[in-house]
């Protein structure tokens, strides 16, 4: 079952660009992420998807309604994690989440517990007091209490330490087992490496591609390194090779291409070290921005 | 409505009503207080009163006001609790969406799963009832101080009770005119100047459309002109068409809020 579907999704501010014409299908299940730079348009299509903004052309649909006039609806079974978190300063902490849950059909008290246990959240602290990561807790906290079947999360783990974001990590992929569908938005692609399944990349509004996190990094790229004494560069002047780099007897590019015409070329050399693997998410993402 | 989101507000406008209900109900006791030796000096007042201009007292809306009768001495006072009224209700109304916005709450709100007209009709009504709760002070205290320091004079109860009605509507008129503002211009950063402003341009538009001597147009728009207290103490009566001009203003910016606010974009941190 499609649970995120977006048909040439377009989102003007004025003249300003948001998006444009973004069409995405994410499944039930799915850890689908969504990488980009900063203003590429990520926080505005999530801001869409939970009607905070409106579109000004295409549609949106969530659980198969549209965004648009099923809003209230859809939001019972969605969490949401703003990349800025600003909650109401003079409450405390347990009261926002008190009332957060309020806005929600049975008993989330419980879980609210479970949750701020887990993220090691003090619930007695005034919001105002908390430092940035530990609002960012009391944020994660709030998106999940409800036990959502869809997750927003819109660059999550920006202020929280190593050890909590994978924490964080684990939790997500705790809610994921349960078939918790997750929209996870992103600059770094570590961390979408890490979770996810499918990656939407995301460049001044347009999608420039979609695929598996898996091809992307298989089918596409190489990162071969090697060295040896007297090398040419100009021998590996093949096509599908692109930016090469020398470095003293050692050389570096990536090759997209049959991996046995570079095998061929390395054969007649006397190498001292050879390496071939897979370019980071990273790597192929600059590729992308080029 | 939402019985959580009411409360919530509630609870966000509980010191305003403190605030405002303490200044009031002290303005009114110490107004009062001095009716007694005020009164009695009044034929004198009164006689110092008609050799200023008419335009000048039109200007403070003293004109054809009887300071030595309770209800004469009372519109003076009352014209203060208006001024307060309408700052109060002004800053309801350019705060009541606009607070969450510039403080960036409106997202959390905004994402539960309610629908945006019932936020906006629970924020209307919870910030109605604290206007009403301050109301209902100024008329205990104002019933209160009128009997201890009337100094043994009569006065009309049903015309104070239309005086007491008229505060009601003269503060949904702010409340109403503050929200749809708020949603018209871009973006309100700080919410008193604009209650301030729209507070005392009312008061100014009444007052200058009275410096001038004759009707003009402009004063047909100002709360303070349709609910003159000098006229509904001196015609035992509201001025009906202009009560009915206010309650007019006011449905239309209220129909216009849910309107815009039904559309409106939520802006994001930039």
């Amino acid at each position: 079952m499609t649970i995120i579907e977006l048909s040439n999704l377009t989102k003007y501010y004025g003249k300003a660009r948001g998006i444009v014409d973004l069409s995405i299908n994410v499944a039930e299940g799915e850890i689908f992420g969504f990488i980009g730079p900063n203003g590429a348009g990520k926080s505005t299509t999530i801001r869409l998807l939970v009607s905070l903004i409106h579109p000004t052309s295409g549609t949106a649909r969530v659980f198969g309604k549209d965004v648009t006039t099923h809003g209230p609806e859809i939001r019972r079974s969605i969490g949401y994690l703003p990349s800025e978190v600003f909650y109401y300063e003079g409450m405390k902490v347990i009261d926002l989440l008190r009332y957060s849950a309020s806005f929600f059909p049975g008993d989330c008290i419980p879980r609210l517990h479970e949750l701020a246990e887990y993220m090691e959240l003090d619930l007695n602290r005034r919001i105002g007091d908390l430092s940035y990561g530990n609002k960012k807790k009391v944020g994660i906290v709030q998106g999940l209490l409800h036990s959502p079947k869809l997750l927003f999360l819109d660059e999550p783990t920006s202020g929280l330490d190593p050890l909590m974001q994978r924490k964080f990590f684990d939790l997500i992929r705790q809610e994921n087992a349960r078939g918790v569908t997750v929209f996870f938005s992103s600059h770094i692609l570590g961390e979408v490496q890490r979770l996810c399944s499918r990656v939407g990349i995301i460049r001044e509004g347009r999608l420039v591609e979609i695929s598996d996190i898996r091809s992307l990094q298989q089918n596409n790229y190489k990162k071969v390194r090697l060295t040896a004494a007297d090398i040419q560069p100009s021998a590996f002047d093949l096509p599908g090779v692109t930016t090469l780099q020398v470095e003293n007897d050692s050389l570096r590019f990536f090759f997209k291409g049959d991996i046995n015409t570079v095998l061929h070329k390395l054969s007649a050399l006397q190498v001292t070290d050879v390496t071939i693997e897979e370019p980071t998410l990273e790597e192929i993402f600059l590729h992308y921005y080029e | 409505m939402s019985a959580n989101i009411f409360l919530h507000e509630l609870r966000a406008h509980l010191r305003s009503v403190l605030t405002w209900s303490l200044s009031l109900l002290a303005l009114t006791f110490f107004f009062m207080g001095i009716f007694t030796s005020f009164a009695s000096q009044a034929e004198l007042m009164n006689t110092m009163l008609a050799k200023f201009p008419p335009q000048l007292l039109a200007a403070f809306g003293m004109n054809g006001m009887d300071l030595s009768t309770v209800l004469g001495y009372y519109s003076f006072l009352y014209l203060f609790i208006q001024i307060c009224h309408s700052i109060q209700a002004g800053n309801f109304g350019f705060g009541l969406v606009s607070i969450e916005e510039s403080e960036l709450t409106a997202d959390f709100l905004l994402s539960r799963p309610v629908s945006r007209a019932r936020i906006l009709t629970s924020k209307l009504l919870a910030a109605a009832l604290s206007l009403l709760l301050t109301d209902l002070v100024v008329v205990i205290g104002s019933l209160v101080a009128l009997n201890l320091f009337r100094d043994g004079r009569p006065f009309e109860l049903g015309t104070l009770f239309l005086l007491f009605l008229a505060l009601p509507i003269f503060q949904a008129f702010f409340l109403a005119l503050g929200l749809v503002i708020s949603l018209l211009v871009k973006r309100v950063r700080n919410v008193t100047p604009y209650a301030l402003g729209l507070g005392f341009g009312m008061y100014l538009l009444n007052a200058f459309s009275g410096l001038q001597g004759k009707v003009i147009f402009l004063e047909y728009l100002t709360p303070y002109k349709h609910f003159d207290a000098n006229f509904i103490v001196q015609n035992t009566a509201l001025d009906t068409p202009l009560v009915l001009l206010n309650g007019l203003v006011t449905v239309l910016a209220l129909a216009a809020s849910y309107w815009l606010y039904l559309r409106r974009d939520i802006p994001a941190v930039v």
